[in-house]
């Protein structure tokens, strides 16, 4: 049932096609249904599959018999939730774009591919079936940012084009490394992470799979394709990049290079955790100066990410699953927060500056913007009863053990953190309104309804996750005692 | 044997040396009155009808008894199952650029192209099955002679007249060197036949020749200016950019998909005991550094001069360029595996190139050139013809699910399996970098295509029906290749079946 998350999304893809240009509110329609269908069928597959977090086979064919190919998809607790973000993501994301009017077709037609090619990494448990699936998300997002983009977005589009496919060219060497020193037999990733690879072999192969995954992931100092390719990008593409691509990245060096790779991951461990966690600090740093509100946000992802990056490396229970908590919550907030700077305020107001916004008053012209703002601030910033809270407080905690330097560094982002969001907040909707210009600015268009159901939804899943962390953490947990982490478990702490 | 033997083996050949005779002297004798289009289609219709019977011989003799054991004639020729399956891949490709020319309008000589490119194929049908350097240098001559012309057909443009200049007369200089190794390997070995070659060259009772190297490069120059490898490839970007479209894709696709069969050949099979090792810390002489060295600076200059081109068809000859240094990574993994990941490879890299000329002159008909900036909001005006574009630009960038994508991995996967320790992983790593720097100028591509606006112009004509019908197919054929690499790949690793040639 999950598989059919990555055929709606592509027969969503066909149906957009279908139909006619000028049909834009069909075309709406389709991609909403198919999002939702999507979405249903992630909860109705967890329901149904998931609870207790282990593995399932969904499916399992021959693809390629000559190279051990298979078509193999399946699901674990760690794939569940990203399934689920992916669906909550793409909704909402469909919900925030309502308003494309512009060569729509083409535009839902690129989303959807995205999406499926998302739904489609997360479930693979092939390595030539997952990489496939990486791959094709590449090129929606160039599309989706060069066509639809505002700032600079014809280099954001081709920067990020560019990471990310040197980034797969780094995991395509890897794995084919990988799957010849195997035996070049089968592309399974549980026969493979059964494969003692030899330590020489693991000492390259996992920096080279590890980093070009987690370029995607924004890791520090190959973040720089991330916030430059926020800024330039439709909010929805924002949101999705945001809120699942950067995921894929954290994703990959997971499910590929930590479990293939466990020798190697315990010897680039410190190294990987350093950057991490200059990463938090630094990209909470940058955003605490930015002019331009959206850069704002695309830096705070920096930062975020950099907490899924220290939670990998803690190599302990309670690390590893707040890294993959806080994939869950950041894709959530990231995506709520994307959405209020980009569709609810540069829609209206027409521009990012932080100065020129602070002389808008745009707490009373649009206060639902604002408190919705405020809200996803407080749980980007951490605040207890959000995701946020939850996700690095068990990073944090994981950390503890395995680095306490570390730890307190990132526990300094968190502060920085709190620092940049309240200043934006500030100067974006609060500012200091002078009374002669007050009436200068024409009056605003208000949020629309699918604007606010989409902002809705998205705190809504903040909240429930950040009140009940166990509705996850159950799925989570329980998916690191199967068979593929048993390498990735001798080298760790539990 | 006798000659009835031959032919009854070899009909394929005959039937299209026929059909091209045929077309001929149809075309001189009967329809000289006709108007340029009728003769064209009668021509095209004809020409097709002989590639299709020839293909659908080799096709239908394949399960036979007879057809399975391989035949030699004197070590001449031989027919077994792997050539006839490249054979059935040329002669599809030959087909394709015959319907790319019954919409041309470049020459009214359409009788001797048409029966030209027959003969091409002949030739290249030759170079597939030949395993003796006299064959081999025979083919090799009947394959180009015929695609010099090609290349010269367009009587308008000057550059069609440079194009073939420059082909013909770097063709002749790597002939001529090909020649005098190919003498020299004679010299060595004693014998024209290739494997009785590898023979005598594995004798080491008369220690090593220091003829051999020079036999070895002269050799090797030829071949490799046959598939453009670098740095033999200067002919490459002006006989695409000059020549006729159906002559471009030609060239670009078939000669290639039967050059790079005869140089796994002729490397694997006569020089197999001087093969030597250019793996990281063992290097050895032979001809795999030689080799290695093609594939090495073929993949670094063709990707990065293409990055410089501001014409498509120039962009797409120095892609040519770094494929080349692809596929040869297969020819190094001198293995089974390595074999059938070259032919998978070049046939779908032929089938995606002909698809990507095939928009490149429905543009050129439409703009009057094939600069990138022609080819600005195509997407908006024509999304068939883009939509394919896209699968093909993408296909030869390596993104999955198209055939690009698995091709390459199934040589990576082949060269790496082809030496101990992971010798080969130096070539491979520049390999895969230069592939990522490939993308940015297929995306340049496809940018002036969909991100671009239109520019203001007045309605053009349309691409004709069989131009889009083409493209369409083909770029079918990259998907379906891609999704399912099994329809290709398992018809292959059958008639391979574990042994090189």
């Amino acid at each position: 049932m999950l598989a059919w998350t990555v055929y709606i999304s592509f027969i969503g893809v066909l149906a957009v096609l279908c139909l006619p240009e000028r049909m834009v509110r069909a075309t709406r329609a389709v991609a909403l249904v198919a999002a939702l269908a999507g979405l249903g069928l992630a909860v109705a597959g967890i329901a149904r599959h998931g609870l207790d977090g282990s593995m399932t086979t969904i499916v399992k064919h021959v693809w390629v018999r000559g190279l051990g190919i298979d078509y193999y998809l399946g699901a674990d607790g760690i794939s569940l939730v990203l399934v689920l973000l992916t669906g909550i993501a793409a909704t909402a994301g469909i919900l925030f774009s309502w308003n494309i009017e512009h060569r729509a077709k083409e535009f839902f037609a690129f989303y959807l591919a995205l999406i499926g090619g998302v739904y489609g990494v997360f479930l693979s448990f092939d390595l030539f079936l997952l990489f496939v699936f990486y791959e094709l998300a590449i090129i929606p997002k160039y599309f989706l940012i060069a066509i639809w983009g505002s700032t600079n977005r014809e280099y954001g589009a081709m920067k990020l084009a560019l990471y990310s496919f040197i980034g797969s060219a780094m995991v395509l060497l890897g794995i084919v490394a990988a799957y010849v020193v195997a035996g070049s037999r089968t592309m399974d990733l549980f026969e493979l992470a059964k494969y003692p690879f030899p330590e020489s072999f693991q000492f390259w192969a996992f920096p080279l799979v590890f980093v070009g995954f987690a370029i995607l992931a924004g890791l520090w100092p190959f973040h720089t394709w991330a916030p430059g390719g926020h800024v330039a990008a439709p909010t929805a593409a924002s949101m999705l990049l945001a809120g699942v691509v950067m995921k894929l990245g954290a994703y990959g060096a997971l499910r590929v290079a930590m479990t293939l790779f466990p020798q190697g991951l315990a010897i680039w461990r410190d190294t990987i955790a350093l950057l991490a966690v200059v990463g938090i600090v630094y990209g909470a740093l940058v955003a605490l100066v930015q002019t331009d509100f959206k850069f704002v946000i695309g830096y705070s992802s920096v930062s975020h990410m950099g907490f899924v990056l220290l939670g990998l490396m803690t190599i302990n229970a309670v690390g590893l699953s707040g890294a993959v908590l806080q994939m869950f919550s950041h894709g959530i907030i990231a995506g709520l927060l994307f959405a209020v700077v980009g569709r609810m305020v540069y829609d209206r107001a027409h521009t990012r500056d932080l100065g020129a916004l602070e002389e808008m008053g745009l707490g009373r012209a649009l206060p639902f913007a604002a408190v919705t703002f405020a809200v996803a601030g407080f749980a980007s910033m951490g605040l207890p009863g959000f995701s946020g809270f939850v996700a690095e407080l068990q990073v944090l905690i994981g950390a503890w053990y395995a680095f306490p330097t570390f730890a307190a560094l990132a526990g300094l982002g968190i502060v920085i953190g709190a620092a940049y969001t309240l200043r934006a907040l500030q100067k974006a909707f609060y500012g200091e309104v002078a009374e002669s210009r007050s009436g200068a600015h024409p009056p605003l268009p208000p949020i629309t309804l699918p604007e606010k159901i989409g902002a809705i939804m998205l705190v809504t899943v903040a909240v429930v996750v950040g009140l009940y962390p166990k509705l996850l953490l159950d799925l989570i947990g329980p998916s690191f005692y199967s068979p593929l982490f048993d390498g990735l478990r001798a080298k760790g702490a539990f | 044997m006798s000659y009835l033997e031959l032919l009854s083996r070899f009909a394929p050949e005959t039937i299209v040396v026929i059909t091209a005779l045929v077309v001929l002297g149809l075309d001189l004798l009967v329809l000289r009155e006709e108007p340029l289009r009728n003769r064209l289609r009668i021509g095209a219709a004809f020409s097709g009808l002989g590639c299709v019977a020839a293909a659908a011989w080799l096709l239908a003799i394949a399960g036979s008894a007879e057809a399975s054991s391989p035949f030699a004639t004197g070590g001449m020729l031989v027919d077994d199952p792997l050539t006839r399956l490249v054979k059935v891949a040329l002669l599809a490709l030959g087909f394709f650029a015959i319907l790319l020319a019954t919409e041309g309008n470049f020459t009214a000589h359409v009788g001797e192209y048409l029966s030209l490119v027959l003969l091409s194929v002949v030739g290249m049908m030759l170079m597939v099955s030949s395993t003796d350097l006299l064959m081999i240098f025979i083919a090799l001559e009947a394959t180009s002679l015929p695609l010099y012309i090609l290349a010269a057909f367009n009587p308008r443009d000057p550059r069609s007249s440079e194009a073939a200049l420059k082909y013909f007369l770097f063709g002749g200089m790597a002939a001529a060197f090909t020649l005098f190794g190919l003498s020299l390997v004679y010299g060595l070995a004693g014998s024209t036949n290739l494997a009785e070659i590898a023979v005598r060259l594995a004798d080491t009772g008369r220690g090593p020749d220091a003829l051999l190297p020079a036999a070895l490069a002269l050799t090797l120059t030829g071949l490799a200016f046959k598939v453009a490898a670098a740095p033999f490839h200067l002919w490459a970007p002006d006989a695409y950019e000059g020549a006729p479209a159906p002559s471009a894709s030609l060239i670009a696709s078939g000669s290639k998909v039967a050059g790079f069969f005869l140089l796994a050949r002729v490397m694997m099979v006569a020089f197999a005991p001087v093969a030597g090792s250019g793996t990281w810390h063992h290097y050895a002489a032979g001809w795999m550094p030689l080799v290695a060295i093609l594939a090495g600076l073929s993949v670094v200059i063709g990707n990065l001069a293409a990055i410089a081109q501001s014409n498509v068809k120039r962009l797409l000859a120095y892609s040519a360029v770094a494929h080349t240094g692809y596929a040869l990574l297969g020819v190094l993994a001198n293995d089974p595996r390595g074999v059938s990941s070259l032919v998978y490879y070049v046939i779908t890299y032929g089938l995606t190139l002909v698809g990507a000329f095939a928009v490149v002159s429905a543009v050129e008909d439409r703009e009057g050139g094939s600069n990138l900036t022609d080819f600005a909001g195509l997407g908006r005006r024509e999304p068939l013809l883009s939509f394919c574009m896209m699968i093909f630009m993408l296909s030869l960038a390596g993104i999955p699910p198209l055939a690009g994508f698995f091709g390459k991995f199934y040589l990576f996967a082949a060269i790496i399996g082809g030496a101990r320790n992971l010798g080969w992983l130096w070539l491979v790593v520049l390999a895969v970098a230069m592939s990522a720097v490939s993308l940015y100028y297929y995306l340049q591509v496809l940018k002036q295509i969909y991100v671009l606006p239109e520019p203001e112009r007045t309605a053009k004509r349309r691409p004709p029906m069989v131009t889009k019908a083409l493209v369409g197919l083909l770029a079918l054929g990259v998907v379906i290749f891609g999704c399912a690499p099994d329809l290709l790949l398992r018809p292959l690793l059958a008639v391979i079946h574990g042994r090189v040639f």
